[in-house]
């Protein structure tokens, strides 16, 4: 099955088609502004601030620890029988888990809702392996029948409205047409509970892992989740390094923050907490569970202290609901795993500047994202560190760094330093800006496509100052 | 960011620090904001060495280059009094990110300083002169478009609705998704202009819908970026910076 | 060296120098307040408004209520355990109900597709719920399984009135889950729904279709 593929080096063609696109346009529009309302009506009586600076301790106090804690999750998760490997990038995940389906001869596999399973490429690494990959969440479900990938870490299928998903299910599955949500959501229920009893081996995230109990903490409305860990006899869990927290009771505040960050539920259906494959004695469940632990960049992200922030993310999702770019050109265009505001401070350190190098810039650094963050990420702080990278006047620690060093640019920025410390050019120069105004081009692409180009005023206030100071003086 | 909550006493003087698109484009605006505070009993001291407070090179990640002139912008504000910024990008520029561009240098110490007194000129007004308008203009609706920067880094979503809520004859209208950005961002709107783009398109459109034909805002790249959009697609919306906003109906 | 030992190492010896530990006030978690009777009336209005069904019984007379909801929902196959009180309470109120009482101690492998499909409903006792999302929690056993509560189209859940905590910060604290986790825990918090539809709201997705909360109110 080939996948729609969109790249990051893409993203203005990208960007362009989608704003194009009045489909795309008005149904990531309205999905926005409806994620909106609700994280508002959410978070109306509770004290919102308290509580993200809380779920920020929680999370930056994890990271303090994070290479204890792993250990410590380790230990406990291997004392339960939970089985814990290590891979220092996505392909090495990828190895891990198909030879654990190897080893069991899996032909096929159902998954829960993953992201890093998405940045990892799995199910292409499974698919090259002869093992089939069904997703199991309704929105990812219906993402991988129409040969695509997520537009949203949340709702995959946010870019598609009733009638395409109609489309969708009757094309690949022969359901009938209908606009009748129910009908389709029990379409995919008895679709789906047959690949539930098939399935040799079940594959999910995990949203949080507990290192004091060892515990894998799955947030789901739908209950596919808990069909993926407890149906087929083998459950793989995977992870990022970062998702660790220290105590149980670090968990509820963040899923308090997450459910209603991102979708303004007070709870979600669902709160799965799992601890062990099927005991002795015990008659349902999997037989083996095994935790994939994966680096894929997290730690070389962790060693700068600017950039530390970026590892707190629970991936709520809350970023991109909020961010008008996000809103006005879709998940696709940014061609990357995770898309919106996280997409541009966490893709570059997975898969490096060159190819992102447009994504820091492509925001106007408006701060709606950073003020929604429930973990208080500094997001538009983190896209500026990512600019100074990408221009090669940072630390040079992200992969690709100095990508967009250009001469011209550097050039123009010097003469507008040296114009700027020395305030007689300076002044100079808005006299001869005032002068010159009638000689302006009234086209100064790409401002004049959208606007008329301001004229400079005939008089500088440097110079309005003056007289206004000396008439002063006079009086 | 979360507001100032201690603000001082009215000084005797502050620096006017007038923002290089003030400087270049609206200069009257520049003035009028001056003679608010002036007839507020204040000296404004207007230090003839500024010119930009670097912050397109910081948004363009060209902090070298940023950090020398945001060393000279510092060097004119010596003595202890406010720094009044019309602009809630510059005011942020200097307030927040000062300190952190400037933190391995000598002057950490004085851009600390500097961050620690500089207002935005309708937050100055409201919250340090305790300003009292009377309208005398002519009966009319308008609508305000607050910057990003003066919201969300300076936190001041309200105060130049407090002020504008002080003339009696101005009735305020809200536009729809009044907090989302107008899509300026400085060099984002030259280096992803259809984005840019659309998010003007829907600013001008929503206070359009008002009904209010005039808006203002506090920062001149927001009026830049509206303004132009209006023009450009013949609208009948036009706007201005608040200063001249409430200078002309005040006196 | 291992993947592991390359990742621990490159965490240990960290550019930037060891991360100041920050102090965490739970204080927002825990605290709300509100007695018996507001616990009741915030876990029952916050789970029915999930679609959640909720009825009240007297402790004394419980299974007639069970009785009657398996009658009106037409369920003829119930799973349920054998050991724990409610389900020895259930199999006993039961017995001349018309209702074959399936056991789901064996072997799921033997019986998977007979739970998929012939099983109309499962019944599981519940460790407590919470006030403050509308949430049952859950502990799942030998004699009630973990799948008791999640194949069978639909899940009849018993809580008693007492047991209900302010919030899960409390549940975990108060009950010390820190000190012993079972194999599996949950929070059941409504029946199965997605809004992956264009955010509409459609339930019985993967999970029950229905939930139905009996509360049994009164002492032992």
């Amino acid at each position: 099955m080939s996948v729609q593929t969109y790249s990051p080096r893409e993203f203005h063609r990208q960007a362009h088609d989608a704003l194009g696109n009045p489909q795309i346009r008005a149904n990531f529009r309205r999905a926005m502004d409806g994620l909106m309302d609700k994280r508002g009506d959410a978070f109306s009586d509770w004290d919102v601030e308290t509580l993200r600076e809380l779920g920020a301790n929680i999370r930056l106090r994890a990271l303090a620890k994070l290479p204890d804690l792993l250990e410590q999750l380790e230990a406990n998760c291997e004392a339960n029988g939970i089985k814990v490997h290590w891979a220092t990038d996505g392909d090495e995940a990828c190895e891990i888990v198909s030879d654990i389906c190897a080893r069991h001869e899996a032909k096929s596999v159902i998954k829960g809702k993953s992201m890093v399973t998405e940045e990892m490429h799995l199910n292409a690494h499974l698919e090259a392996a002869g093992i089939e990959a069904l997703e199991s969440d309704l929105g990812e479900y219906l993402v991988q029948l129409n040969e695509q990938t997520p537009s949203h870490i949340i709702m995959p299928a946010i870019h598609l409205n009733t009638d395409e998903i109609s489309d969708i299910l009757h094309e690949k599955t022969g359901t009938e047409r209908t606009r009748n949500v129910d009908t389709m959501t029990a379409a995919a229920r008895a679709q789906l509970r047959e690949r539930f009893m098939a399935a040799d081996v079940g594959i999910s995230g995990v949203n949080f892992a507990v290192a004091e109990t060892g515990t894998l903490c799955l947030v789901e409305n739908e209950g596919n989740g808990r069909m993926t860990t407890t149906v087929p006899p083998v459950h793989v869990a995977v992870t990022g390094i970062e998702k660790v927290v220290e105590h149980l009771r670090d968990v509820p505040p963040l899923y308090s923050l997450l459910t209603r960050s991102a979708t303004g539920q007070h709870v979600t259906t669902y709160f799965n907490m799992i601890n062990a494959p099927r005991q002795a004695g015990e008659f349902d469940g999997p037989k083996e569970v095994h935790l994939v632990l994966v680096d894929n960049g997290r730690s070389n992200i962790y060693q700068d202290d600017e950039l530390l922030d970026t590892l707190r993310c629970i991936r709520c999702g809350a970023c991109m609901n909020h961010c008008p770019v996000y809103t006005r050109v879709g998940g696709h265009a940014y061609g990357t795993t995770y898309p919106g505001p996280i997409g541009s401070i966490l893709m570059p350190h997975l898969i490096g500047l060159e190819e992102t190098q447009d994504l820091p810039s492509a925001s106007s650094l408006c701060g709606a994202c950073g003020e929604v963050c429930p973990v208080k990420i500094p997001i538009p702080d983190l896209l500026v560190r990512l600019r100074k990278e990408a221009v090669g006047e940072g630390r040079g620690n992200v992969p690709g760094a100095g990508v967009k060093r250009n001469k011209k640019e550097l050039a123009a920025w010097k003469s507008w330093q040296w114009a700027a410390t020395h305030p007689g050019v300076w002044r100079s120069g808005l006299t001869m800006a005032s002068k010159l105004r009638a000689l302006m081009p009234a086209k100064l692409a790409p401002w004049t496509d959208y606007r008329t180009l301001p004229q400079p005023a005939k008089t500088s206030l440097h110079t309005l100052v003056k007289r206004h100071h000396a008439k002063r003086g006079q009086e | 960011m979360t507001p100032i909550k201690h603000y001082p006493p009215k000084p005797q003087k502050v620096y006017f620090y007038g923002t290089c698109l003030i400087d270049v484009f609206y200069p009257g605006a520049g003035l009028d904001a001056i003679r608010l505070l002036e007839r507020e009993g204040i000296e404004v001291i207007f230090p003839d060495d500024q010119t930009c407070c670097g912050q397109p090179a910081y948004t363009s990640g060209y902090h070298d280059e940023a950090r020398r002139v945001a060393l000279a912008q510092l060097a004119l504000f010596p003595e202890p009094w406010p720094v009044v910024v019309p602009s809630g990008s510059c005011g942020g520029m200097l307030r927040v990110h000062y300190p952190t561009l400037l933190a391995d240098t000598p002057q950490v110490d004085a851009a600390q300083d500097v961050a620690a007194r500089t207002f935005e000129l309708t937050e100055f007004l409201l919250n340090v002169c305790h300003v009292k308008l009377s309208d005398l203009g002519e009966p009319e609706q308008v609508a305000m478009h607050t910057s990003c920067s003066a919201r969300r880094e300076m936190g001041l979503g309200d105060t130049a609705p407090a002020l504008l809520n002080q003339l009696g004859q101005v009735e305020l209208v809200e536009q729809v998704r009044t907090t989302e950005c107008c899509g300026f961002g400085g060099t984002f709107a030259v280096r992803h202009p259809e984005v840019s783009g659309a998010m003007v398109e829907d600013k001008v459109d929503a206070i359009e819908a008002t009904g209010a034909r005039h808006f203002v805002t506090s920062d001149c790249g927001c009026l830049m970026n509206i303004n132009g959009n209006a023009e450009h697609r013949q609208k009948a919306v036009q706007g201005e910076h608040i200063a001249s906003y409430l200078w002309r109906r005040t006196s | 060296m291992s993947a592991r030992d390359i990742i621990l190492n490159h965490l240990r010896t960290r550019t930037d120098g060891a991360i100041p530990v920050p102090e965490s006030d739970f204080s927002v978690m825990t605290g709300r307040g509100w007695d018996h009777d507001e616990r009741l009336a915030r876990f029952e209005q916050l789970i029915t408004s999930v679609h959640a069904e909720v009825v009240h019984a007297q402790r004394s007379s419980w299974t007639q209520a069970l009785a009657a909801i398996l009658h009106d929902k037409g369920i003829k196959r119930l799973a349920l355990g054998h050991e724990h009180p409610v389900a020895c309470e259930a199999r006993a109120g039961l017995a001349e109900a018309g209702v074959e009482l399936v056991d789901p101690a064996r072997e799921i492998e033997r019986w998977q597709r007979e739970q998929f499909e012939r099983v109309d409903a499962g019944l599981t006792s519940t460790g407590g719920a919470i006030a403050e999302t509308g949430s049952l929690w859950l502990w799942p056993t030998p004699d009630e399984p973990r799948r008791l509560s999640l194949v069978p189209s639909i899940h009849i859940a018993v809580l008693d009135s007492e047991a209900i905590d302010e919030t899960f910060f409390d549940v975990i604290e108060a009950h010390g889950w820190a000190r012993a986790m079972p194999t599996n825990a949950l929070l059941v918090s409504g029946p199965s729904k997605t809004a992956d539809i264009e955010q509409t709201l459609a339930y019985g997705v993967h999970g029950p279709k229905e939930l139905v909360v009996i509360v049994r109110h009164g002492a032992d």
